[in-house]
């Protein structure tokens, strides 16, 4: 029976399949749901949320070289964290195994960039693998195990939001058990000091020829041939695309095994067809292949570079079709950026720092870089995980050195604090900085839907797990000024703040209260006050201010009519951030 | 060109657009239909605009469409209602939920909400058909379950009216939901023509 599943469902169920006995991850949009759905094969397979990809990655590099099949998935910029493994494990190559699951993001729907993992393939060393729709993810990622096995190298598989996000039709297999081969110790192979990585280097190049040639024959790489007139070279969705427009009016040459590319199979079709076009998303990397090895075709001249494709584009690009459309007023269309939900512990701790003067906010990524957004405002940078701490650090150092006078703060999510902050942090107590240093403990990784993390007491596999200690850590690293406070008490933060640009050399300040989406674990119903409660506006003394507006809770809003504030009594949890923030008194909790 | 029929469902995280898409996904993939179902992720769930898409007919290939290419939109917000309509067609179709969510800009007084969406949408496409989804749920006693009532109507419209959607309905929520889901279901599918 055929089953309507994501492509993140589909790679998870193809690893299952292919007999995997290891799985690792990072969460990411759009990779998370992978290792997710891999949790429900946990009787077969071992899965587990690593601190950061890199670690994921290695992991897997670990288990592979004992002799097991492996997984590690990731977005696209957290490939960029595993880069360091990844490039000397193209040179070693595997012993049973090993796939890294690369979810890239055209468009951007929820990255910082949007950048084009098919070239870590080929900077690697490693094959490359591009699934079109959910039943290829399944069936590609049984393949690439095997390629991961014959040829002794890493695969890259490479998933796009479209692919990871979409529900289309799969016909489930059976799981068949991969026997662990035997470990040996191979230092020769696995030792990868510069005279191993020396003889290594060739071995690695020798490899990309047998794969060339086996790109040229597997069925991965298929030819549909149509009509004559056009012919497309295409990966990934953009496959999909291309046969929504063209259908049968144009032969294909469909690459499902991208790295290396079959050139042969490419000429020979390049031969056939009058126009050749290249259809791919993001960047040019079949096309620039292509013509350093002399093949004509038209690719990125017509289709663009930057953004997701869609049929549409591309039949306007080729065809030159454009399709009525309908056009709204500007009036009508009003922004619904996202925002920090009602109750949010980072909403009491921002509020408190807007009263503050004189900062420089250095952020990071998560639910909290919606403090970058309006009315809060109170991000100053965000580039990558792990980098508010130690961008904070540079910054503040420069204020310093060139008599600048300003406070620095960074802040940092706890999942994210994990991932890399504490490295950065290492430095900013190893340098001496006089920043402060903001770890916003949600209790979970909060923006990705509520993974568990090394401090959230249970792992992917819902088994308890032993709690960092953030203080402790902090501590050890070398911290000499260390708070934990309740972010909702607006007071207390505000003190906590002071406090901690008085202090000389680097402070840490942790906000500990979990997140309101959060189900809660009975530790968390035994350590903090969650009774779900309500808040109200009393007329009589609300003056209409509005200031409580300012705190950016979505329960409130402001009737211009009445001029009055408002709550939404079903949105709110009774934080109190606003009932503190107005100067008349006018909010009071009423239970619930 | 293949023959697929285009639907865009759209409104703001929390609405249960995810659970409503896969209603109407599982209901024509019983019956027989080739379908793709997209969703967006990540930043939208936090009360941001959200949409996915439903593509079904005998072989789809892309699921997602582009601009002036949904034959309906179905709009669980009334002001998310005009960010779509650039993807419908001009002869297409559009169900409105005349409720209102107003957005942040809205909340802090620096915008207000948009009058006069439903008459520009109106002008645009003739077909347009406005439900009032929450007061209908309401009277059942959950206004989540607009939801559901959306799809109702939805599934009328198309005259997809010979699939068990009571069973569909059954196998993808929670038992003690399912009556609940069922007179929503019933309720959108007798509210349109
Ligand atoms: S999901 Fe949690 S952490 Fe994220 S904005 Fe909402 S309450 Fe805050
Ligand atoms: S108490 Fe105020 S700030 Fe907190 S959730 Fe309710 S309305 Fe929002």
């Amino acid at each position: 029976m055929k089953k309507l599943m994501t492509g993140n469902e589909a790679v998870a169920r193809g690893a299952f399949e292919a007999g995997v006995t290891f799985a690792s991850a990072y969460p990411g949009t759009p990779s998370t749901e992978i290792l997710e759905n891999m949790a429900q094969y946990k009787a077969d397979v071992y899965c587990e949320w690593a601190p950061n990809e890199k670690v994921a990655l290695e992991t897997a590099i670990g288990a592979s070289i004992a002799g097991a099949r492996s997984l590690a998935a990731m977005k696209h910029v957290g490939v960029n964290v595993a880069a360091d493994p990844l490039f000397t494990f193209g040179y070693t190559g595997v012993t049973g195994g090993m796939v890294l699951v690369s979810a890239d993001d055209p468009g951007c729907h929820s990255s910082q960039n949007e950048q084009d993992n098919r070239y870590y393939a080929k900077f690697a060393k490693i094959a490359c693998i591009e699934p079109s729709d959910s039943q290829e993810s399944l069936d590609f990622m049984k393949e690439a195990y095997k390629i991961s096995e014959d040829f002794d190298v890493a695969v890259l598989f490479r998933m796009t939001t479209r692919t990871c996000h979409s529900k289309t039709l799969v016909e489930e297999g059976e799981r068949v058990p991969v026997a662990m081969k035997e470990y040996v110790k191979q230092p020769g192979k696995y030792v990868a000091a510069p005279a191993t990585a020396k003889k290594l280097h060739p071995i690695v190049e020798d490899k990309l020829v047998a794969l060339e040639k086996f790109s040229n024959e597997t069925p991965l790489n298929r030819v549909e041939m149509n009509d004559k007139k056009i012919g497309i070279i295409t990966s990934g969705v953009a496959y999909q695309y291309a046969k929504e427009v063209f259908g049968d009016k144009a032969s294909y040459l469909k690459l499902g095994f991208t790295f290396p590319l079959p050139m042969d199979k490419i000429r020979a079709f390049a031969n056939e067809v009058e126009t050749l076009y290249v259809i791919e998303e993001l960047e040019p990397f079949i096309e620039e292949q292509m013509k350093v090895a002399g093949i004509d075709c038209i690719g990125k001249a017509v289709i663009p570079r930057i953004g997701e494709l869609n049929p549409d584009i591309i039949a306007k690009a080729i065809l030159g079709e454009d399709r009525p459309v309908v056009q709204m007023s500007e009036e009508s269309i009003v922004g619904r950026p996202p925002t920090l939900c009602a109750g949010c512990p980072h909403r009491g701790f921002f509020y408190a720092l807007t009263k503050k003067r004189n900062v420089m906010v250095t952020g990071d990524i998560g639910c909290y870089t919606l403090g970058a957004a309006e009315p809060l405002n109170m991000i100053d940078t965000v580039i990558d995980m792990g980098a508010s701490i130690s961008m904070g650090h540079g910054a503040a150092q420069a204020f310093a050195k060139n008599g600048v006078e300003k406070k620095v703060v960074s802040v940092i999510g706890d999942s994210t604090f994990f991932h890399t902050g504490v490295n950065s942090l290492m430095d900013v107590v190893y340098n001496g900085s006089n920043t402060v240093n903001v770890i916003l403990d949600n209790r979970i990784t909060g923006m990705t839907g509520h993974q568990e993390n090394p401090g959230s007491g249970y792992t992917l596999m819902g088994t308890r797990a032993k709690e960092i200690n953030i203080p402790a850590l902090c501590a050890a690293i070398g911290v000499e000024h260390i708070q934990t406070i309740n972010p909702l008490i607006l007071d207390d933060v505000s003190k906590a703040l002071d406090e901690a640009f008085a202090f000389e050399g680097p402070s840490v300040i942790i906000t500990r209260w979990p997140c309101v989406l959060k189900k809660f674990s009975p530790e968390d119903i035994k350590e903090f006050d969650l009774a779900p409660s309500v808040c109200e506006v009393i007329d009589e003394k609300c003056r209409g201010c509005r200031v409580c507006t300012k705190t950016g809770c979505p329960a409130i809003s402001f009737n211009k009519e009445t001029k009055l504030a408002s709550i939404d009594k079903t949105m709110c949890v009774g934080c109190e951030v606003c009932l503190q923030s107005c100067p008349f008194d006018a909010i009071e909790k009423v239970g619930k | 060109m293949s023959k697929t029929t285009n639907i865009l469902l759209s409104g703001v995280g929390g609405q249960g657009i995810i659970l409503a898409s896969k209603i109407l996904a599982t209901g024509l993939m019983n019956s027989g239909y080739d379908v793709k179902m997209s969703e967006v992720h990540g930043m939208a769930q936090r009360g941001g605009s959200v949409t996915t898409q439903v593509r079904f007919g005998e072989k789809v290939y892309s699921p997602i469409i582009g601009k002036g290419q949904a034959d309906i939109l179905v709009s669980f917000e009334e002001m998310e209602t005009a960010k779509w309509m650039e993807f419908v067609k001009p002869e297409g179709t559009v169900v409105i939920n005349t409720f209102r969510i107003p957005s942040a800009p809205i909340l802090i007084g620096k915008a207000d909400y948009p009058e006069g969406v439903i008459a520009e949408v109106k002008s645009n496409v003739e077909n347009t058909q406005l439900l009032d989804a929450a007061t209908m749920a309401k009277e059942l006693g959950n206004v989540k379950a607009m939801n559901v009532i959306m799809v109702g109507a939805l599934v009328k419209g198309l005259g997809l009216t010979d699939i068990n959607w009571e069973d569909v309905i059954k196998s993808l929520v929670k038992e003690k939901f399912i009556e609940l889901n069922v007179k929503a279901f019933n309720l959108g599918f007798n509210a349109v023509k």
